[in-house]
């Protein structure tokens, strides 16, 4: 009989090991499934990891792994810090949205001015857009105490809603010929995200997703707030005595994984996607949470888990042109990632014994 | 705009067709929730129902294996939850997401060549005489038997729990699991037994909405059902009679606004299509205020050291 013996402190090098371990399962159960779909697994496997980086077309898919890398950053960053104190923001695609609808809807404002000053406005109101999104669940829980995992979540059908509403009335394009989605912003040169170095993939949602990194590793070890989320998240009654005000925590996660969302959006919107339509969104907020929890929740290895994402996103994408693969089996492949996370965690916080007998 | 073409007979009819997903989902959450875990899963465990049903029915013809097939798809999906949740001990609201981005993905590709197929249809009941009565008759005694299944699932789930020793075992591990383990009772296999019980009863909600409710088969077409199914077990406040309140309520909102867009009513589509999830955030935030009889281990990780 085996029984699980509770380490007295959680292991370092499993807490290490635990996402290189769950990605290699991930590869080996990913190829079974490909398998199954009548795909040569090996060769699925290695369009998908390699081939996007090191195969023929390398140098047009490597800018794409910043592009697609850094909106999942981003929103994984902020996301990481309430996770840390047990406080679960997973409406992440709807702040998304709400930031590119704001973000889109102060540079449509401006059409067809030209000025230096656009750009910034939109950036604040991006994040002031997702801010706001996350604020009515913070509140909600603050002056109620009502679950925030199911306020936000609803949020997200209410905001796809309203994309939907915007696309077809406030922000469409007058002069789209009736079709929905808003004025192109990519060819709006003050509200144009564009790449800051021809041909990189690196635009202004990169450089931000790299400052949050920088910002929450700073907060969550200099930092006294930082402090005080990670005493919430590791010993809750301790961090009660210690005087932490758990209702100025919300607000601040909370808060600040609703700007983070907001700004990826904004980014989005304005650059790589280019306008505002109805299928806008293509779950990032959903697959930021993968990344948040492969990452351990740290910010640099939240920045390797967004790559590696990237890299199945756009690794999938090939693989479904080259090999066929349904956009499905990817999705399935990132699934499983988070599970085998989860359940290889549990040897980070305990020993596998063999015992004699049974007790209870 | 034309208010006069709602028909309150077949707006109560369709009513308890659209509460139907939701009461079955919730009725098997509130048991999972009874034996202190959080299963967020839900979900997923409904989508992943709604394609087997779907999947089953039409291979074979038959919606009842489809309903059975998605019971048992549901469970094994659930099986996954056990798995993270208690042997893995791994966190439950994670896990539960892990559940619900896994079964979305999962029956998207299970469902690709069922898009734009035709389910075979169940048929509803008809007695005669009773079933042609104006009004009650198209109310009570005129729909397809999983609604009445769900109705008697309730009524079930309240009776075990209030009355018989299984149910106090149950509510026991759920309010105190140190206390059951002391006690001898196995807290990890009831547990289990909860949970697998919870996800055959959203894949019966699951396959519900693809085999009768829209009927057929779109990727993501529980479109948050899973989710208002968690929230109406708050809603219930872990009582299976509200259970059924609540999914009653919750489908005339959902009914209406159908009923309000097609009837032309001047607020915007999509504003009324928010309503539902709005008014859930409502709801919540009104009932939020008791918590005093959730039970008391609820997502807590149970795990015997000595």
């Amino acid at each position: 009989m085996i029984v699980l013996e509770k380490r007295p402190q959680p292991s370092k090098a499993w807490s290490y090991a635990t996402p290189l371990v769950a990605v290699i399962a991930t590869m080996i159960f990913g190829g079974i499934l490909f398998a199954l779909l009548g795909k040569n697994p090996v060769e699925a496997i290695g369009t998908i990891f390699w081939e996007p980086l090191f195969g023929e077309f390398a140098f047009y898919y490597r800018p794409q792994l910043l592009v697609k890398g850094a909106p999942l950053v981003l929103i994984a960053i902020g996301l990481s810090l309430g996770f840390r104190a047990g406080i679960w923001n997973i409406g992440a695609e709807g702040q998304y949205i709400m930031g590119a609808i704001f973000g889109a809807g102060a540079g449509l404002a401006f059409y067809p001015l030209d000025a230096w000053y656009i750009f910034p406005i939109m950036v604040l109101a991006g994040a002031f857009g997702g801010w706001l999104w996350a604020m009515i669940p913070a509140f909600l829980k603050v002056r109620f105490g009502t679950n925030e995992i199911l306020v936000s979540l609803m949020l997200v059908y209410v905001a796809e809603q309203f994309l939907a509403s915007v696309s077809l009335g406030l922000l469409k394009n007058p002069e789209g010929f009736g079709f929905p989605g808003s004025r192109n912003l990519q060819s709006y040169e003050s509200a144009h995200n564009a790449e800051l170095i021809a041909g990189s993939g690196m635009h202004w949602g990169v450089v931000a997703a790299f400052i949050a990194v920088i910002f929450s590793y700073v907060l969550l070890n200099r930092h006294m707030l930082g402090f005080h989320i990670r005493l919430t998240g590791e010993a809750p009654r301790a961090a009660k005595f210690a005087g932490v005000n758990p209702a100025r925590l919300i607000l601040f996660c909370l808060g600040i994984s609703g700007a983070l969302a907001g700004l990826a959006g904004m980014f989005e919107v304005t650059g790589p996607s280019g306008q505002v339509s109805i299928d806008f969104n293509v779950g990032y907020g959903f697959t930021a949470i993968i990344v948040a929890f492969l990452g351990r929740l740290h910010p640099v290895g939240i920045l390797l888990a967004g790559g590696l994402m990237a890299l199945t996103y756009i690794g999938g994408e090939i693989a479904q042109s080259q090999l066929g693969l349904p956009a499905a089996a990817i999705q399935v492949f990132q699934g499983m990632l988070l599970f085998f996370l989860l359940a290889f965690d549990l040897l980070t916080n305990y020993r596998i014994r063999a015992a004699r007998s049974e007790v209870a | 705009m034309d208010l006069g073409e709602i028909n309150p007979v077949l707006l109560v009819a369709s009513l308890m067709v659209a509460a139907t997903p939701l009461l079955l989902a919730a009725i098997g959450e509130l048991v999972v929730e009874k034996a202190g875990v959080l299963n967020l899963g839900v979900e997923g465990m409904m989508i992943i129902g709604a394609i087997s049903g779907f999947a089953i029915s039409v291979e074979t013809g038959s919606p009842w294996l489809g309903f059975i097939a998605a019971a048992i798809g549901g469970a094994i999906l659930s099986l996954l939850f056990v798995l993270l949740t208690q042997v893995a001990l791994a966190n439950q609201v994670a896990s539960g997401l892990a559940l619900t981005l896994f079964g979305l993905g999962f029956s998207a590709l299970l469902g690709q060549s069922y898009v734009g197929v035709k389910p075979p249809s169940m048929g509803e009941i008809n007695i005669p005489f009773i079933s042609d009565i104006p009004v009650i008759g198209p109310i009570l005694f005129q729909h397809d038997p999983i609604l009445y299944l769900g109705i008697a699932l309730i009524a079930a789930v309240w009776a075990v729990l209030k009355y018989t020793r299984i149910g106090l075992i149950l509510r026991a591990v759920g309010e105190n699991h140190d206390a059951a383990h002391a006690l001898g009772y196995k807290v990890i296999k009831i547990r289990i037994m909860a949970i697998m019980f919870g996800g055959a009863c959203a894949g019966l909600g699951g396959a519900y909405i693809s085999l009768i409710r829209v009927p057929q088969w779109t990727e993501g077409m529980t479109a948050g059902v899973g989710w208002i199914a968690l929230a109406l077990v708050v809603f219930a406040s872990w009582k299976p009679w509200r259970v059924l309140l609540g999914a009653y309520l919750f489908g005339g909102i959902t009914v209406l606004q159908l009923n309000l867009q097609a009837a032309g009513v001047a607020i915007p589509v999509e504003y009324l299509a928010m309503s539902p999830y709005i008014i859930t955030i409502l709801v919540l935030v009104i009932l939020s205020a008791d918590k005093s009889s959730a039970p008391a281990s609820l997502g807590r990780i149970f795990h015997a050291s000595h």
